[in-house]
């Protein structure tokens, strides 16, 4: 089987709604986390592939290169959020935490 | 005197008493004896200033002779009115008169108002009189004299009102001021005639308008007894004489400065200013009025009893002269009785005053035998009688003998003698109820002793005034001849041109000069001037000798058998006077029974008063009640409709408020509020609510891109 472009954004597709149901379904701002992290990963994919079978350049690479650094720093930045959030409310499920709607 | 320091004097004489008035109401209360001095010094100065130009017009000698200054006061595109001061002859002698009487009046009330609660606020009206006065004396046109006419008019009501605490007094300076009031109804009339005819309000330019015929004919007649019709109001004549005996309610002072001297001649002295301005018709009804005036008002004089109304009406007959003299065209004998007659009446009322402030009455039946206890007074008193009587050697006889003798001269010349035969009866009666006065006051037995006893003489605040006018009741007419008196310095007689057409004669002699005063109004003053000269004396050496000689005949005739009339009239009345009061050989009283209808009748006053309240009276209150229906009806229906249609479009624009533009107002909060309501439902706080929201609509805009 020859594998081609749709094979890749098939899978990417999949990946993203994966990672976007986890970030709908879940409770827990880990998890939604995670769904985020789900999702850019999809696009690191999408940009690897249309570069591979698109372009013919390293464009897309370098791109997920940036998407994967920037991935890390929100990672960083979105737990710091959530340690926080944990200290203010003692809890760290995102529906619970309503402060702003009042 | 230069024409300036002239123009400067006559205005310094309008300004003192203004002043006057000013400070002493403003401030009379806080100067030391409420400033009575203020305005007995300052009408001092005003008087010597008179004395002044006087003085000048006197050394000028000519008649014709006039200062005259104006500026612009309004200007309307074609409707120009002036404010300016004329000085001639006539005015000289105008403010000489009101200046001596009005320095003496005040004087004089020094000593008679001493005491009174509001002093200084009758020194003020003292001097806001005197002010009106100067004005009409030296308005140059029609406007301005009208005005200082009311201002007049506003003074004399203040005046006589001023015991304003008697219902009396009150009552007569209401009936003085809406008696007046329908004299200058005419008056105003009269000047709108003229204005609107000529376009100008000017005394010369009018002059030479009428003399030019840009208004003629009936308009003319018309307007000038429109005009007249404010001498009747002021100078108290015929139909309107009424207000003039009840204005006595008044402080006796005032009476003798208002009253007999100054204001009352303010008609007379209009009349003869304007004199050009009337056409024979108005000159005939002036001359009737006069006459029919000076006749009727000396026989009511005849049985009162209170002093000051006997020369009240004296004074209604001396002014009925002057206005019968205006009416004969002769201004200048009107004018120059006006003078005189200011003099000896004056006195008449100072003195008058003296008594009634001496016995504190004014009833004859309270008096008698005063000779004794007020010497000053009783000489002066019976100067001014006889000046007024008509005896030679004194002031009045020689005017009151130029009245009459051109009166006659009129009625030889026209045909017209009933003013005559009228005016010389009034010379009779007038000596006789004079010296009726005179005896029933100062001679005889003290009617009521205790009253006597208390009498005494007048201070010499009082006294010096009586002296003064005294001497100048005398020497007042000079001592020339009674038809070529000094007078004709200063007032030069009109050629009054209708009337001369009418009657077909050049002049009445002496005192109808045919003079050119009308061309002098024109622009080439100089040489109309020295013509006009030409003319007057050619007239006497060469051409029109045999016509000016007749006329000359006839004046002097007239004047001749004028002037032995009136003396025989005024001897004839003194010695009635004398035998029936003073001998007391008649009984009055018995006469009174035997002639009651006559007697009811004149002291009923020929019942004018209850002819206008049986008239006048229930006219104007028919008039008011219609006014008041139209008032009432349409007026209020109109007020009250407008109210009505305010309140309909109110209540409609109140529904429109309510419903339309607070249903916009609510209909936008409404529908916010309603879209908040269902926009809150979409922001639950849940970010995965948020992104579903995100995720269907990414979805919902690929599907629509890939479907369109």
């Amino acid at each position: 089987m020859n594998v081609g472009l749709p094979h890749f954004l098939t899978i990417s597709a999949a990946l993203f709604a994966l990672g976007l149901f986890a970030v709908m379904s879940r409770r827990n701002a880990i998890g939604i986390l995670m769904g985020v992290e789900l999702m850019l990963n999809a696009s690191n994919i999408n940009f690897v592939a249309f570069s591979r079978y698109v372009q013919h350049g390293i464009d897309g690479q370098i791109m997920a290169a940036f998407v994967i650094v920037l991935a890390a720093a929100e990672a960083a930045v979105a737990l710091a959020i959530v340690l926080a959030m944990f200290r203010n409310f003692g809890t760290v499920h995102a529906d619970t935490v309503q402060s702003l709607k009042r | 005197m230069s024409d300036n320091a002239i123009l400067y004097s006559a205005l310094a004489i309008l300004g003192l008493p203004l002043l006057s008035y000013v400070l002493i109401f403003f401030f009379g209360k806080k100067l030391p004896r409420q400033g009575d001095f203020i305005g007995v010094g300052l009408m001092g100065i005003a008087q010597l200033l008179a004395i002044r130009i006087f003085i000048a017009f006197w050394k000028i000698g000519d008649p014709s002779y006039r200062v005259e200054k104006a500026f612009t006061w309004l200007d309307l595109g074609g409707f120009r009115i002036d404010a300016g001061i004329l000085v001639d002859g006539m005015t000289a002698v105008m403010l000489m008169v009101v200046c001596i009487v009005s320095f003496l009046v005040h004087l004089y009330s020094v000593g008679y108002m001493h005491g009174d609660r509001r002093y200084a606020r009758y020194f003020a009206f003292l001097g806001f009189f005197t002010f009106s006065m100067m004005g009409i004396v030296l308005a140059n046109n029609l406007f301005f004299l009208y005005m200082f006419w009311e201002l007049v008019g506003l003074s004399s009501y203040l005046l006589i009102g001023f015991f304003f605490h008697k219902h009396s007094a009150a009552n007569a300076n209401k009936k003085a001021f809406l008696t007046n009031r329908v004299g200058d109804w005419g008056f105003w009339l009269g000047i709108l005639a003229f204005f609107t005819a000529t376009g100008t309000l000017n005394y010369f330019e009018l002059f030479a308008h009428v003399h030019a015929g840009t208004i003629k004919g009936a308009l003319l007649g018309w307007a000038g007894v429109a005009l007249f019709l404010g001498c009747v109001g002021k100078s108290a004549q015929m139909p309107l004489h009424i207000w003039l005996p009840d204005a006595m309610e008044g402080p006796t002072p005032v009476s003798a400065l208002i009253h007999a001297a100054t204001m009352v001649a303010a008609g007379v002295y209009m009349v003869a200013r304007l004199a050009p301005l009337f056409g024979a018709d108005a000159m005939m009804v002036i001359l009737y009025v006069g006459a029919i005036t000076a006749f009727i008002t000396s026989t009511i004089a005849l049985v009162k009893t209170d002093i000051k109304r006997v020369l009240a009406f004296s004074t209604l007959s001396q002014l009925g002269y002057m206005v019968m003299a205006l009416g004969a065209g002769d201004p200048t004998n009107a004018m120059f009785h006006l003078t005189t007659h200011a003099m000896f009446k004056a006195l008449l009322f100072l003195g008058a005053g003296s008594v009634i402030h001496a016995v504190h009455s004014q009833e004859m039946g309270d008096m008698g035998g005063l000779r004794k206890k007020m010497p000053i007074t009783f000489v002066t008193f019976l100067v001014a009688t006889l000046a007024l009587s008509g005896v030679p050697f004194f002031a009045g006889f020689y005017s009151k003998d130029g009245i009459l003798g051109s009166t006659l001269a009129f009625g030889m010349t026209s045909g017209h003698y009933v003013p005559f035969i009228l005016g010389i009866t009034a010379a009779a009666i007038t000596p006789f109820y004079m010296f009726r006065l005179v005896f029933r006051t100062f001679f005889g037995k003290p009617q009521i002793q205790e009253k006597y006893d208390h009498a005494h003489e007048s201070p010499l605040s009082m006294t010096i005034p009586l002296m003064t006018l005294g001497v100048l009741s005398i020497i007042a007419a000079g001592w020339q001849t009674a038809d070529k008196g000094w007078f004709a310095k200063f007032a030069a007689p009109y050629d009054v041109p209708a009337i001369s057409a009418e009657f077909n004669i050049e002049s009445t002699g002496d005192h109808l000069v045919v003079h050119d005063e009308h061309a002098q109004a024109g622009h080439d003053a100089e040489t109309s001037v020295e013509a006009a000269h030409g003319d007057e004396h050619g007239a006497d050496d060469t051409h029109g000798e045999e016509a000016h000689g007749e006329h000359h005949d006839v004046a002097h005739t007239a004047h001749v058998r004028a002037m032995v009339m009136s003396i025989s009239m005024a001897l004839l009345g003194i010695t009635l006077s004398w035998w029936v009061y003073y001998r007391k050989k008649v009984n009055t009283g018995a006469l009174q029974k035997k002639f009651h209808g006559a007697y009811t009748v004149l002291q009923g006053m020929y019942f004018f008063d209850e002819l206008y309240h049986a008239t006048v009276y229930p006219f104007t209150l028919w008039v008011a009640s219609v006014c008041a229906a139209f008032d009432r009806i349409v007026i209020d229906g109109i007020v009250n409709g407008t109210g009505y249609l305010t309140r309909m479009v109110s209540w409609i624009s109140g529904l429109i408020d309510n419903y339309f533009v607070d249903g916009a107002v609510n209909g936008v909060a409404a529908v916010l509020q309603g879209a908040g309501e269902g926009f809150r439902r979409i922001q639950t706080g849940r970010i995965q609510t948020y992104l579903a929201y995100v995720s269907a609509s990414v979805l919902i805009l690929v599907l629509v891109y890939r479907v369109l």
